[in-house]
């Protein structure tokens, strides 16, 4: 049994080559039962949520649009809406741009959301700001990197103004004394800032979270120092032992600034997994499956995303281009948010590797990209999960699978049991809410939390 | 398609109901008016009633008194849940009744709306609309803080002007997005390893004064492929706009002459502005309160007047009395030229109730009603084919 509590959260895949398309069991990434099935399979599982990311405009590379991976997504806050109605109890988080949005607007939306499915709305709040993403909005490229988080920031505190604005109890619908609410200020806000200047009556009574549950998912230190003012769980890319343990000791270790404890903010990196019967079975399908995700074509464009230049001649199954990288201009990637960091260091990383082990092109990209986080039979899965919580690498994981909507399946039927017999997750949920089952508390006051910033 | 002899009957739905004393009826739900299970179960009733669509109010500002001005009144409904999320909550749990929240299309982002809108098609496989409605107030303005609006309350007349010709931009951007995605973008080519044809992806590049979009849409292209745009017309201007860029209109008749009137100046509009496609669908509204004896549903509509201290005001036609009489009008009315009615149930569920299973009834008895959905489209419903797509090659 593990020492600490685990949650566990199902990511249904947007864009990325995680999604094996090919495999004859992949289904619909846009018809709404294919949602249904993986959010149904969820929560016969127990976990904590479910997720899904949001589109702002399609990825292009070399000035065309993307074509090699999955394409086409919903809207996140209509799924998630729609979702309320076949669960009852999982978490529904989804991720929303503090960017392209403006918080009336957003802070309605998500108070409906919460409404709407009593209690289980959560935002993970993300901070898109090029400006060819903002080519598909009003005000376009208008907001400056650097500027990001201050906009993000902001754009939560006055979140949180608008949902403080109703008290709880406030809609008393006494038909006797004919009186629908408790007083006239229900909804009164005003807000001067940096950012936004806005004031008036937000129209959304107190929802059953007060706040969503707030997620961050931003990496540099402004997104750390971020979440542990203001969220309430990152969803994190350190999904390693090592890594993972390093992520959770400085971001708690950030908390205590705020007057916030360990426990209130949850950390959830994203993990993928492959069961087999043996674990060499399991490897053999790993390596299968990540065959099938870096593909020859897919394996160019990997390479061009540091190479900058057009590459679509060389043969992915031949060695590396013999022409150098093209570090001049701007990027030929756009819409993408992990693209190489430092670009000269990776490409020489990359030439003495293939040189050292015999590589192609596609080898070398199924050798450098990311393995699966989870490799192993249901048993090793569990407690490879187990261990990850008590050693504090992690509260939990969000888990993608690389088939959707049916790939959660065999989890949910033999890891999971594991996990509940050893009485290390949940086997019944015990709370309604999402917060429940998180084990947050209720949310912080706007005010409060907006105290503390001035420190 | 429906037998063209019968009457299509939508409902605006809104809180507890069009009286602003209705949550003090007797049946009215008033603790429960931001709870799931009650717009699902009036979902569900409408549903049974075999309904064509309906409506979910919403506006960018908290209802009041005098639009644009906050009041400070404790007696009437505050607060309404954002109808695109409401719309989306029942989807799953209808199969036939069309679905069509009101969305504002002042200050919000068309990008937003149109994938907002494509998704609740998906959602509810090919039932989803919306009903446009424009801001006019310094109001709803300084709540987004992006603009000014006029100096006092509302819109001056050049700015309302200017708020029209947004809008017809608004909807030109989101039904080019619902085309930007041909029908067979998605191609899943194993052998060349592509998932989407991106030849069948279009840039829309729209450019105006209050936006500029570039497209494509990040959802394919919806079920019905293009959801019906709705729009609720008083005066020259709404039926300008109608014209441009509507598929339905509803009017505010306030007798069945009247009614033959606006249907005369809506077709006007059409062919002032040169309208090509398919003509406006005309629904006349009519709120209603409706009981198998009228004079039970006079004295309630009196009783909630009492209760409100005066009796109840609207744009559109009261109507307070039996079914017959209802069934009698409807069919007066539906001579008119209009292709239908939505009513606004003076009281919920009480008045909806009623319509479905008193008014309804009546109708299919008299052979004037369907007594099964023929559609399962919104489209299908209102007699419109699923349009080519405008970026499709011949």
């Amino acid at each position: 049994m593990s020492t600490r509590a685990i949650h566990l959260a199902a990511h249904f895949p947007g864009v990325n080559n995680t999604t094996v398309w090919s495999d004859p069991a992949a289904g619909s990434h846009i018809e709404f039962s294919s949602f249904v099935q993986l959010a149904r399979t969820a929560e016969r599982a127990k976990f904590d949520f479910f997720f899904l990311a949001e589109g702002l405009r399609l990825r292009e590379q070399r000035g065309r649009i993307h074509d090699l991976d999955v394409v086409g997504r919903p809207d996140t806050f209509t799924v998630l809406a729609a979702l309320a109605a076949v669960t009852e109890r999982i978490g529904l988080s989804g991720t929303i741009n503090s960017t392209f949005n403006e918080p009336y607007e957003v802070a309605r939306q998500f108070a409906s959301l919460d409404h709407l499915s009593e209690g289980r709305a959560a935002w993970n709040v993300v901070t898109s700001w090029d400006a060819f993403t903002g080519e598909n909005f009003r005000r376009g490229g208008y907001l400056a990197r650097g500027e990001r988080y201050e906009r993000a920031r902001e754009f939560l505190e006055a979140a949180r103004e608008l949902w403080d604005s109703w008290d709880e109890g406030a809609v008393v619908a006494d038909v006797g004394d004919g009186r629908f609410l408790s007083d006239a200020e229900q909804g009164s806000f005003v807000h001067r800032g940096r950012q936004f200047d806005i004031e008036g009556r937000f129209g959304v009574p107190r929802s059953p979270q007060g706040h969503p549950v707030i997620f961050q998912a931003g990496d540099s230190d402004a997104g750390r120092e971020f979440a542990a003012q203001s969220a309430d769980c990152i969803f994190s890319r350190h999904g390693t032992l090592e890594a993972g343990q390093q992520f959770f000791q400085d971001v708690k270790g950030r908390l205590a600034r705020y007057g916030r404890l360990p426990d209130d903010l949850k950390i959830l990196p994203a993990a993928t997994f492959v069961l087999g019967d043996t674990k060499a079975n399991a490897a053999e399908r790993a390596a299968e499956v990540r065959r099938q995700q870096v593909s020859g074509p897919t394996a160019i464009v990997f390479l061009e995303h540091v190479w900058n230049r057009d590459l679509s001649a060389y043969d992915p199954d031949g060695p590396l281009p013999d022409v150098e990288p093209d570090f001049s201009g701007q990027s030929i990637v756009k819409g993408r948010a992990n693209v190489a960091a430092d670009p000269a260091a990776t490409a020489a990383q990359w030439r003495a590797l293939a040189e050292e082990k015999h590589l192609s092109i596609r080898e070398l990209m199924i050798e450098v990209t990311a393995r699966q986080s989870f490799v192993g039979t249901p048993e090793q899965v569990a407690l490879a999960i187990e261990e990850a919580v008590d050693a504090e690498a992690a509260d939990g994981f969000i888990l993608v699978p690389h088939v959707t909507p049916g790939g959660l399946e065999e989890f949910a039927d033999t890891v999971v049991p594991i996990l509940q017999e050893r009485g290390s997750f949940r086997t019944e949920y015990e709370g309604t809410t999402l917060r429940d089952h998180l084990g947050l508390g209720a949310p912080r006051q706007a005010a409060l939390a907006g105290a503390l910033e001035a420190t | 398609m429906d037998d063209p002899s019968n009457l299509h009957v939508a409902v605006a739905l809104d809180g507890a109901g069009w009286h602003p004393a209705a949550w003090r009826d007797g049946r009215a739900r008033p603790g429960e008016l931001f709870a799931p299970r009650y717009w699902a179960d009036l979902a569900a009733e409408a549903e049974r009633a075999l309904l064509d669509f309906i409506t979910f109010e919403d506006s960018m500002a908290i209802q009041s008194e005098h639009r644009g001005i906050l009041d400070d009144r404790l007696d009437h409904v505050r607060g309404r849940l954002d109808a695109v999320l409401v719309a989306a909550r029942v989807a799953p749990l209808t199969a036939a009744i069309g679905l069509v929240p009101v969305a504002t299309t002042t200050h919000t982002e068309p990008f937003h709306l149109s994938k907002a809108v494509a998704t609740l098609d998906f959602v509810s496989s090919g039932r989803a609309g919306f009903q446009a409605r424009i801001s006019p107030t310094a109001l709803e303005a300084r709540q987004f803080g992006r603009r000014g609006i006029g100096g006092g309350g509302a819109a001056r007349d050049e700015e309302v002007g200017g708020l029209f010709d947004e809008a017809a931009d608004y909807v030109e951007v989101t039904r080019r997005l619902w085309d930007s995605w041909e029908d067979d973008a998605e191609i899943r080519d194993v052998a060349t390893g592509r998932f989407l044809d991106r030849d069948k992806l279009h840039y829309i590049d729209f450019e105006g004064p209050w936006f500029s979009v570039k497209g494509p849409s990040i959802t394919p292209r919806p079920p019905q492929g293009q959801p019906p745009v709705a729009m609720l017309a008083h005066v020259p201007a709404d039926f300008h706009l109608a014209a441009r860029s509507a598929d339905v209109v509803f009017i505010t008749p306030k007798s069945a002459e009247d009614a033959r009137a606006i249907v005369a100046e809506v077709r006007t509009h059409e062919v002032a502005i040169g309208r090509a496609g398919p003509r406006l669908r005309v629904y006349a509204d009519m709120v209603v309160f409706v009981d198998e004896d009228g004079e039970a549903a006079r004295s309630r509509k009196e009783a909630l007047d009492e209760l409100d201290s005066r009796p109840l005001r609207s744009d559109a036609h009261l109507f307070a009395g039996s079914v017959a009489e209802l069934a009698d009008l409807l069919e007066e009315w539906g001579t008119s030229g209009i292709d239908g009615f939505r009513l606004r149930p003076g009281t919920l569920p009480g008045d909806l109730e009623a319509i479905s299973r008193q008014l309804v009834p009546v109708l299919q008895q008299r052979g004037r009603f369907r007594d099964h959905y023929e559609e399962h489209t919104l489209r299908g419903r209102l007699g419109l084919r699923r349009p080519e797509n405008r970026y499709a090659h011949a």
